[in-house]
């Protein structure tokens, strides 16, 4: 057995009355990829900001190398030789690459010898693991996959021997995530100890070496990768079975809904975001657009649902035109039966502030039901968040209580309730289960596939191609703004792939 | 996981932080009195025997906290929707004028209760006009309402010293002010309220503007947590993508908030003018419509904590000049220093000690804890 690069002895951590982790025991092996997965709130990200100091256990022991150490600060860890690759990038976006490496490690007062220093540090480390980029390179000119691979040059630049990377391929394009995995491997070859944090089990399966498996705190298994299959890792995560592929019937689409024609978006600094789009989405179907973040999915979703002004080109919903070039009044949208699900529920879908029943009433509130003259119905809209709370699962059930304490999927599902209960005839959803857990994710999709069934027009974006894929009766790939193209539901995953990365395979149609 | 402290339980939230905070202020402003050679213990004693020791010093402290309370609440009105009315001070002043034309025009024939509602409409309609402005340029130019706002305290002062001066001076007085009202624009003082604690009065001005401002305090509650167009002003306050989301409009949103803002600033000059001067003067808001920015702060923009901050600031401008009566190497800037440093604990630095105050609770055992997170809750 190999020597542990890590050791977590007896780890406890509590905020206030919740205990993030209790009596984490776990060893690392120096040479491995280790992978840690869970549910949101299982506390992986709690145990990792321990060891890499952002945080202090409350009790319990690590250890570095055999040796015991007390890691106060991140500074403290990367002098123990570990070094952390975040989900949201830490870089300075208009500094070149060299300048974000030795950020934090300017040795000298005067820049110009750290950074002749640095250089040719820099270009050992690309040469030795084959990590190319342009250390003159602006870092906002870069792809994504190029700016986490100045995230990892900047650890390794630090001495890491320990690399923990938090959810990496979040971001990525499918080749580009197995580009990343290849540089992954030969980290390891070279005697690096890898831990990667994901929800995503089928990288855990293609990658890791041994995983283990975090459920409300405590690690719950930790098993030989390839001694377990994806089924047994759910099971183990949610602590019940999971369905991972939704079952549903053959599509059985009616008349044209949502169309259309020719939209044109920029932002607001002129960039044109979205690229003369035109497609339908009929009753009875789901639409799902695929497309790496950042392509013009989401400008095209708030476009239609009125919070975003078009430049040019046409909405039609149940063939009477949407006033898309001008902002117009979401309000009205929804009378007329478009709901709109958004990406981002922290700051659109929801007020994080508010109680759980001023949520649910949330862009309805003008309705009756809601209303006693100029006043809120503080009965009426308890007693709807109770219905909903009930109808959807939401836990807790207090309608009382601050949205933010709720945990991520039940958020969603507040949303979710909201929209869904209006009975809409077109609903539009971004990212339904960013940050939820597997649990809700199964029951999200079972809804959607209900709202297909029952004649309504669903269009779908989001970043994970298989939610995509497991959902969608028609595929629509976006690049650049543009659909570059239309796929079945059994289109392959690489397909998809080359599409998403702007590449047209070449014995598909035009 | 986003929050690792653990919400604090409502009574020490609301209790217990304002109250380390303004002790440690207290604590401070002491050093400066011991600086200038005075004993800051006895200084204390007389700041609060100002305020409180006698009939008049009550009536004194609330006839300063009602100038408070109306401008705290129109500071908090506008914060519920993320606005930052810095425009107090020139609402109430040409509340003011509103006020002085309808009391000019009746005070000869109508009796003080029926001045009165007409006094308020025009006081009101006067702030909330003045408030339109930069409300307008916000919504629909981008101009920053800070900036606008406070430009507009200086347009305020200079129109209002233009007219002063120049077109409602009575003809061959030397005061820049109007005429004296007759008594059908005199708001009654609340004798009787003092009274019935065994009390007097004496020539002290509160009055009936008094009751308007806490009738004023529990509608604000009413119009901000019990009806839709409050729900649409947190909804914009807390997220205005959220509120766009929503269907609410931007626009109207900011333009009716600052309207309710200025309206209520603007009433603010019933108290001095109607209620104790009796007539418009130079410069009679005197730094009210400032100071409620401070009470709103340490108020968190609930009527609930508005009314208090207002009395404690009421204490510190009677009780402060009692303060500088009795002793006289403590100046009235002096004054300006303490209730400075209160500003600065209570509302800048307001949260300074929250980290200190959670360590405490949570320290109390893991048992205490999880009592205090339930019940934070709860709140």
């Amino acid at each position: 057995m190999a020597e542990a690069a890590i050791e977590l002895i007896g780890i406890d951590k509590s905020f206030g009355a919740v205990r993030a982790n209790r009596d984490i025991n776990l060893d690392i092996e120096r040479g491995t990829i280790r992978g840690i997965v869970g549910e949101n709130g299982a506390g992986k990200s709690t145990l990792m900001s321990i060891l890499y100091g952002f945080y202090q256990a409350d009790s319990g022991d690590i250890r570095v190398n055999g040796m015991p150490a007390v890691i106060r600060a991140p500074n403290d860890a990367i002098a123990l030789g570990i070094g952390m690759v975040h989900q949201h990038f830490m870089l300075v976006e208009n500094f070149t690459v060299l300048e974000n490496v030795i950020l934090g490690a300017e040795t000298e007062a005067l820049l110009k010898t750290s950074i002749a220093r640095a250089r040719s540090e820099l270009e050992r480390l690309e040469r030795e693991y084959g990590l190319e980029v342009d250390p003159d390179a602006i870092i906002e000119e870069l792809p994504v996959g190029l700016q986490q691979r100045v995230e990892i040059l900047k650890a390794l630049y630090r001495g890491a021997e320990i690399l923990i990377l938090d959810e990496p391929t979040g971001v990525l394009t499918p080749p580009e995530a197995d580009h990343l995995f290849r540089i992954l491997r030969q980290l390891k070859e070279q005697g690096k100890t890898i831990v990667l944090i994901t929800h995503k089990l089928r990288e855990i399966m293609a990658i890791t070496d041994t995983v283990s498996v975090m459920r409300q705190g405590t690690i719950v298994a930790t098993r030989e990768t390839a001694k377990t299959t994806v089924e047994e890792l759910a099971e183990l995560m949610v602590g019940r079975r999971v369905l991972l592929r939704v079952d549903k019937g053959a599509a059985n689409p009616g008349a044209v809904k949502l169309s259309l024609r020719n939209l044109t978006i920029r932002d607001s600094r002129g960039v044109t975001m979205v690229d003369d789009v035109s497609f339908d989405v009929r009753g009875g179907e789901i639409v799902g657009i695929a497309g790496v973040a950042g392509n013009g999915q989401s400008e095209l979703i708030e476009a239609i649902a009125g919070i975003r002004p078009a430049v040019s080109g046409t909405v039609m919903l149940d063939g009477r035109p949407i006033h898309v070039t001008s902002i117009c009044d979401p309000g009205e949208l929804r009378d007329r039966g478009l709901a709109h699900v958004p990406e981002d529920r922290h700051h659109v879908g929801l007020v994080l502030a508010f109680e759980q029943s001023e949520n649910c009433i949330l862009g309805y509130h003008d309705q009756k039901q809601y209303l006693k003259g100029p006043f809120l119905d503080g009965d009426a809209i308890i007693a709807d968040a109770r219905t909903k709370s009930r109808l959807y699962d939401i836990r807790p059930s207090n309608p009382r209580l601050r949205t933010a304490n709720f945990s991520g999927g039940n958020q969603q599902k507040i949303v979710l309730a909201r929209e869904m209960e209006q009975d809409p005839g077109v609903l539009v959803v971004g990212q339904p289960t960013r940050g939820v857990d597997v649990g809700a994710i199964e029951f999200i999709h079972r809804r959607l596939i209900d709202m297909r069934d029952r004649g309504k027009a669903v269009l779908l974006i989001s970043v994970e191609l298989d939610e995509i894929r497991s959902l969608s009766d028609r595929i629509l790939v976006m690049f650049g703004g543009r659909v570059v193209g239309e796929r079945g539901p059994d289109a392959s995953e690489g397909e998809l792939g080359l599409l998403m990365a702007g590449v047209e395979p070449r014995d598909a149609a035009a | 996981m986003s929050n690792p402290y653990a919400r604090l339980p409502g009574w020490a939230d609301y209790g217990l932080i304002p109250l380390v905070n303004l002790l440690v202020a207290f604590m401070v402003a002491g050093l400066v009195v011991l600086l200038v050679g005075e004993n800051p213990l006895r200084a204390a004693v007389i700041l609060v025997d100002g305020a409180f020791g006698s009939g008049p010093g009550i009536a004194y402290t609330l006839y300063y906290a009602t100038n408070f309370i109306f401008t705290g609440l129109a500071v908090a009105v506008a914060f519920h929707a993320g606005l930052f009315n810095i425009g107090g001070e020139g609402q109430a002043y040409i509340g003011g004028l509103g006020v002085g034309i309808v009391c000019l025009a009746f005070d000869h024939v109508l009796p003080w209760y029926l001045t009165f509602p007409g006094a308020i409409a025009a006081a009101a309609g006067a702030g909330a006009l003045w408030a339109l402005i930069p409300a307008y340029l916000q919504a629909r130019r981008g101009s920053h309402i800070v900036i606008t706002t406070i430009m507009f305290n200086f347009i305020a002062a200079s129109a209002m010293v233009y007219l002063l001066v120049d077109v409602l001076k009575p003809p061959g007085s030397m005061a820049p002010q109007t005429r004296q009202f007759a008594e059908g624009a005199q708001l009654p003082k609340l004798t009787w309220m003092l009274e019935a604690f065994g009390l007097s009065l004496r020539s002290a001005p509160l009055n009936m503007a008094f009751v308007l401002a806490l009738v004023l305090a529990a509608a604000v509650w009413v119009l901000i947590w019990r009806t839709r167009l409050g729900y649409e002003i947190r909804t914009f306050g807390f997220s205005p993508k959220a509120a766009r989301y929503a269907g609410i409009s931007e626009t109207r949103i900011t333009v009716v908030t600052m309207m309710i803002s200025g309206a209520l600033a603007g009433m603010m000059a019933l108290n001095p003018v109607m209620g104790d001067q009796h007539n418009v003067s130079l410069d009679f808001v005197s730094g009210a419509g400032f100071v409620g920015i401070a009470v709103a702060l340490m108020g968190r923009s609930h009527p609930a904590g508005i009314v208090p901050a207002a009395i404690l600031f009421g204490v510190l401008y009677q009780g402060g000049a009692e303060l500088a009566f009795e002793m006289p190497a403590i100046s009235r800037d002096m004054i300006v220093i303490i209730q400075g440093l209160v500003i600065l604990f209570a509302g800048a630095l307001e949260n300074m000690f929250r980290p200190a105050v959670q360590a405490l609770l949570a320290g109390a055992g893991p048992r205490a804890a999880a009592v205090v997170a339930a019940k934070g809750g709860d709140a």
